[in-house]
């Protein structure tokens, strides 16, 4: 279980949270909606652990254990997994090679065993093929020369293959067809399970579509102004977030 | 007008014996640019000397010549032969300002109010280093004359043209200052033009102030005897730009030298260049651009059109400080080699001491794309004609560079007349 | 914390852990008196029974060192070094060459093991064949191993004879092979091509000698280690190295040298010579002691390293993988001679700390359809110094030669320097030179990318830096990969800026 309290941090002295208290019981999806600049993504790295952000109040808490005192590998061993809004290219470095790296340095954390080249393989492509991506995804550097959308699916081949507790999606829907839009939420659907549970940051209510939320939180000027059920994403998207914003003001 | 003088350095440290009291200016710096010239030498003149600035290019030629010595008032100088030459000089509607073998020419000039003659109040700057370069040396240690052109800040000071003409046998040291207050904008053609076989040996001092902007063009259109030694260097202070192009078309051996130093933050520095040669021109294309703070840009295009025996040299150097950092810095030096006896040496150099930076260069060597040239020989274009698009597109790439568009199309009609003398 | 702050704590941490393969060896050394003159290179060739040529030779070189200065040019900087304070031989006390493992001191074999040597490669050394419990893809590699300045132990020569292959000290070859290393030795790199080289020449102790018959494809890689051991000893290696017709060989060259005070000069010189279709590919990892974290002690690398590539379509390739020395000063190149001769440069090189790296290639192209590729990865850390310098020069005849060079420097943190000096010198039309050269730094985000998915920040940056030197490193050997991978993540623990 995710437990926000209070939460609020500043980059370079600019305070972006401002107070956010949210609690994600196990099991759970939970939908992050908000205008530009609501601090959406500043959410998911604060989360996650990086480091630009100074934390300057509240807690986080992740299945009792005190998130915010974490390390971001440390973090990543507990189950947190930031699927993210660009992610980064590395250079030479191979795909599957990276995962393996990752994968068995999270297995080691929490005491299992490594896996070898051949069984990592093994799972790398089943999970490929399940994702529909092509294979030669697994060789070649990691997001280096992908397109918006293939990038998009290598989070969340990583996030199938790091089998997290929390995920913390970050406008993943943002630049995908329908189709990989659908996969998207494919892939964190399959993951669903009792003690698996989602924090789903988007700008539309359209990925909700496929991926339905226990609940949505509207986030406006660093603070949650509004929870509700799934309908409540509908209403955003009739409405517009203005109107939203403007009532809770 | 005085005897021919003995060759070589020796020539003119005897020539500033005979002026020191004359000339404007403080005689201890003088005196110590004497002392650096008399140890230093011409580079490449003094065998077993090698210096690495000026590996690719010596002055042993220039050493073995006389000049005449010549001083004064350039008016005497004025005759059909530098209204001839004046002829060859874009028109751009703007102030001109004149420089006969060095000196100041009023009958010619139409200068601008805030014109000074560094002859009345001379200014070696601050910028250059005389005890470094062996032609700032010879330059601070002779300077007569020069154009001292101070925009006041605030000001667009708009378009003004800056003449020197040498004529046979001459060796000029101009000494220039261009200093451009606050938000001041200027932009200036530089021409440099002549006949017979002379050196021109100019130096100029740039500075650019906080917010202001500095087009700088050059064209350098010598005669094919001479030699053309310039020096420039430039500060630049924050928020400022200094925007330079030099088309380098002349001369028998040539050298633009220019020392670039980006002081404030989000300085910029353009330095951009073509050389066109034929024969067996040389021309050395050098340039130091040293970043000291954070978050400057410097950019850097220098092509090289060499046809017949003609040497290109780029020497091209970007210097990083520690604390410069945010750095963007991208350099890039083209040669196109159009006869088997045709030479570029190039030197690309990166030099940085800061981690948070953008630099790159790049290096080209190589003829005309054979590709591209049998696809406009396929359209029926025949083999000439082809390549001579290929040539002027890869220059009219380098011209792009230049921005003000008055400017551009002087370059452009100059190197227009070049593809003309080289049919002819 | 900031990671920042972080970083200069690892590197301190590591730096004091130490460097992991320093240590001496306890072998009482046969060593000539300190300093160097004439009669000190007529001991060191009585004392290898040389035939009058070669010294003569020496002499030559000598002399004409005499005359030289050392060159000033290369960004390093270094205390005078006082040549007449240098010990010029230094040779184990036992009979030089033993034949067998028997005769090898033990001492000298726990050197080895602590040097880690491959188990496999220890098993070679003492005899054993691998046989079918090794991997079987694993091609057994000989080694002629260097303690100091004689070569103590050799093996597989019997398989290499059989080939035809000659693998031995240089100072053997001298005695047995006269003719081969007369008609060679010096024709790359002459006496006095250089301060150095002509130090080396006039004084060289030993070093392996390779020659590849006509059309022989030498069924192992060659694999040499050479190590610094004596106090004060310059080290001053000669290797030589002949592929005749047609044939092709792997060297592997790679080495370790134990923790001292003083800085000790190493100048070694390696020629290669490769005739029509013969190909040599020439490997290095070279992790020599780089001083302790204030810039103290490690060796000055002073090595010429260069190829003709005489024949038509021949080829020689350089890879090197450079972590280790205070100083670096080496510039492997190829005389791209033979008509479609091709030439090839691939460098890692990692300094950390207070090292100072100058480093780089030449390529000069003579025949027609000459080609040329230099990768350079540049990696500074700490307050060092990373210099690529390189020359690429196209002569008249040199139609239709090629070049393409990718030089990239990679930052971190603010107190180090990366620099590029390239030199470019086209005199043919018809040649085409290209050159690329990038700064970068690890990014932030890279780091947290990676570290979000699990991964320490020391096994980010590892990660990150191998990726880097990726175009580098697939050109080495296996076995060398394996070591490098592991040595450049090593060499940058924890300094993450």
């Amino acid at each position: 279980m995710l437990e926000i309290r209070g939460l609020a941090a500043s980059i370079n002295d600019k305070p972006i949270l401002k107070g956010i208290d949210l609690t994600v019981p196990e099991g759970e999806i939970h939908a992050i909606m908000g205008p530009n600049g609501s601090g959406k993504s500043t959410l998911a790295y604060v989360l996650s652990g990086r480091e630009e952000f100074d934390v300057t109040g509240g807690t986080a808490s992740f299945n009792g254990a005190d998130l915010l005192a974490m390390e971001p590998e440390e973090r990543a061993a507990a189950g947190v997994f930031l699927a993210f809004q660009a992610p980064i290219e590395l250079p030479g470095v191979n795909n599957a090679n990276f995962l393996r790296t990752a994968l068995n340095a999270i297995r080691r954390a929490r005491g299992e065993s490594e896996l070898d080249a051949v069984q990592f393989l093994k799972l790398a492509r089943a999970e490929a093929k399940r994702l529909a991506m092509p294979e030669d995804m697994l060789k070649r550097n990691v997001n280096v020369g992908f397109s918006g959308g293939e990038k998009k699916r290598n989070e969340v081949l990583q996030m199938a293959i790091l089998r997290p507790k929390l995920a913390i999606l970050d406008e993943t829907d943002s630049g995908l067809d329908i189709d990989a839009l659908k996969i998207v939420a494919d892939g964190v659907n399959a993951l669903r399970a009792p003690d698996f549970s989602a924090l789903v940051i988007t700008h539309h209510q359209r990925l909700l579509d496929h991926l339905v939320p226990d609940r949505v939180h509207v986030l406006a000027h660093g603070r949650i102004i509004r929870s509700g059920g799934p309908e409540l994403a509908r209403e955003l998207e009739k409405s517009g977030y203005a109107q939203v914003v403007a009532e809770a003001a | 007008m005085t005897a021919p003088l003995p060759s070589g350095a020796a020539g003119f440290l005897a020539r500033y014996a005979a002026l020191r009291d004359v000339l404007p200016g403080d005689p201890a710096l003088r005196d110590a640019a004497a002392d650096a010239f008399r140890t230093g030498g011409f580079p490449g003149a003094t065998r077993g000397r090698r210096s690495e600035a000026w590996k690719y290019t010596s002055l042993r030629p220039l050493a073995d010549l006389r000049f005449q010595s010549q001083l004064g008032d350039a008016s005497l100088l004025a005759d059909d032969a530098i209204t001839a030459l004046l002829a060859r000089v874009p028109t751009l509607d703007a102030p001109r300002i004149v420089f006969v073998d060095g000196a100041y020419h009023a009958e010619l000039s139409t200068p601008p109010a805030w014109f000074a003659r560094f002859a009345e109040q001379p200014d070696f700057g601050t910028l250059t280093w005389p005890d470094r370069e062996p032609l700032v040396a010879l330059n601070t240690m002779l300077a007569a004359d020069g154009a001292l052109l101070h925009v006041p800040e605030d000001t667009d000071a708009g378009v003004v043209e800056l003449v020197h003409v040498s004529t046979d046998g001459a060796a000029a040291h101009p000494r220039h200052c261009i200093r451009l207050g606050a938000n001041a904008r200027l932009t200036v053609l530089d021409v440099a033009i002549g006949s017979g076989s002379y050196l021109h040996n100019p130096v100029t001092e740039v500075h650019v102030g906080a917010g202001a902007t500095l087009t700088h063009a050059r064209l350098q259109d010598e005669a094919p005897g001479a030699f053309h030694l310039a020096t420039t260097y430039a500060g630049i202070a924050g928020d400022a730009t200094y925007d330079s192009f030099t088309l380098t078309l002349g001369g028998r051996v040539a050298r633009n030298e220019v020392h670039t130093l980006l002081a404030a933050p989000r300085a910029t520095a353009h330095l951009n260049g073509a050389q066109l040669l034929t024969g067996s021109q040389h021309a050395d294309f050098t340039s130091v651009v040293r970043h000291e703070a954070p978050s400057c840009v410097s950019r850097q295009t220098v092509k090289n059109v060499l046809n017949d025996h003609a040497r290109g040299v780029f020497q091209g150097r970007i210097e990083v400080a520690r604390v410069a950092q945010k750095t963007d810095g991208y350099q890039m030096n083209q040669a196109l080699l159009l006869s088997p006896d045709a030479e570029i040496d190039s030197k690309p150099e990166l030099e940085i001491f800061a981690d948070d930076v953008k630099c790159s260069h790049g290096a080209t060597v190589g003829e005309l794309d054979v590709e591209q040239l049998f696809y406009l020989r396929s359209r029926g274009i025949p083999d000439a004609e082809a390549r001579a698009i290929l040539v002027r597109a890869f220059l009219a790439e380098a011209l792009d560079a230049v921005t003000q568009e008055t400017v551009r199309a002087a370059l452009e009609a100059s190197v227009e007349r070049w593809w003309e003398r080289q049919a002819a | 914390m900031p990671a920042v702050t972080e970083t200069l704590d690892t590197v301190q941490s590591v730096t004091q852990s130490g460097y992991k393969w320093g240590f001496e060896t306890d072998i009482e050394m046969d060593l000539a008196p300190k300093g160097l003159n004439e009669d000190i290179i007529r001991l060191i060739s009585e004392r290898k029974r040389e035939p009058a040529w070669l010294l003569e030779w020496r002499l030559q070189a000598y002399a004409a060192w005499l005359k030289m200065e050392e060159p000033h040019w290369a960004r390093v900087d270094h205390p005078k070094i006082d040549y007449q304070d240098l010990h010029y031989y230094a040779a184990p006390k036992k009979k030089p060459g033993p034949r067998s493992l028997d005769e090898v001191d033990p001492e000298l074999l726990r050197t080895y093991e602590k040097l880690g040597i491959p188990l496999k490669e220890r098993a070679i050394l003492a005899g054993v064949d691998p046989g079918e419990a090794e991997e079987a893809a694993r091609t057994p590699v000989a080694v002629d191993a260097v303690f100091d300045s004689v070569s103590v132990a050799t093996t597989f020569r019997e398989t290499l004879r059989k080939a035809g292959v000659i693998f031995c000290p240089i100072s053997e070859a001298v005695h047995d092979y006269p003719d081969l290393v007369r008609q060679y030795l010096g024709t790359v790199v002459p006496v006095a091509d250089n301060f150095y080289a002509a130090l080396n020449s006039a004084v060289f102790t030993d070093g392996s000698f390779v020659f590849i018959p006509k059309g022989v494809r030498c069924p192992m890689e060659l694999s040499t280690y050479f190590r610094i051991n004596a106090r004060s000893t310059g080290q001053f290696e000669r290797t030589l190295i002949i592929a005749e017709e047609g044939s092709y060989v792997s060297y592997l060259e790679g080495c370790t040298a134990p923790m001292r005070d003083e800085n000790q000069l190493h100048a070694a010189v390696v020629e290669l010579v490769a005739l029509d279709d013969a190909q040599i590919k020439y490997s290095t990892v070279q992790n020599w002691y780089p001083g302790d974290a204030e810039g103290r002690g490690g060796i000055y690398n002073f090595v010429t390293k260069r190829g003709a590539c005489r024949g038509a379509r021949s080829k020689i390739s350089w890879t090197q993988v450079e972590t280790g020395s205070a100083i670096t000063w080496k510039y492997p190149s190829c005389v791209l001679q033979g008509e479609d001769s091709v030439g090839e440069f691939y460098s890692v090189a990692v300094t950390n700390n207070h090292q100072q790296a100058d480093t780089g290639t030449k390529m000069i192209h003579l025949g027609r359809g000459s080609r040329s590729t230099i990768v350079s990865k540049g990696i500074s850390a700490g307050h060092s110094n990373n210099t690529y310098r390189g020359l690429v020069r196209i002569a008249p005849q040199a139609a239709g030669a090629r070049n393409f060079t990718q030089c990239d420097s990679l930052l971190i943190g603010d107190q180090c320097g990366a620099h590029t000096v390239p030199y470019i010198e086209s005199r043919n039309r018809t040649a085409k030179v290209e050159h690329e050269a990038t700064t970068s730094k690890i990014a932030e985000d890279q780091l947290f990318y990676c570290r979000q998915r699990g991964l320490t920040e020391e096994d980010a940056v590892g990660l990150i830096v191998n990726g880097f030197c990726k175009d580098v490193l697939k050109e080495l050997p296996m076995e060398f990969a394996v070591e490098a991978q592991k040595l450049l993540a090593v060499s940058l623990e924890g300094s993450v800026g």
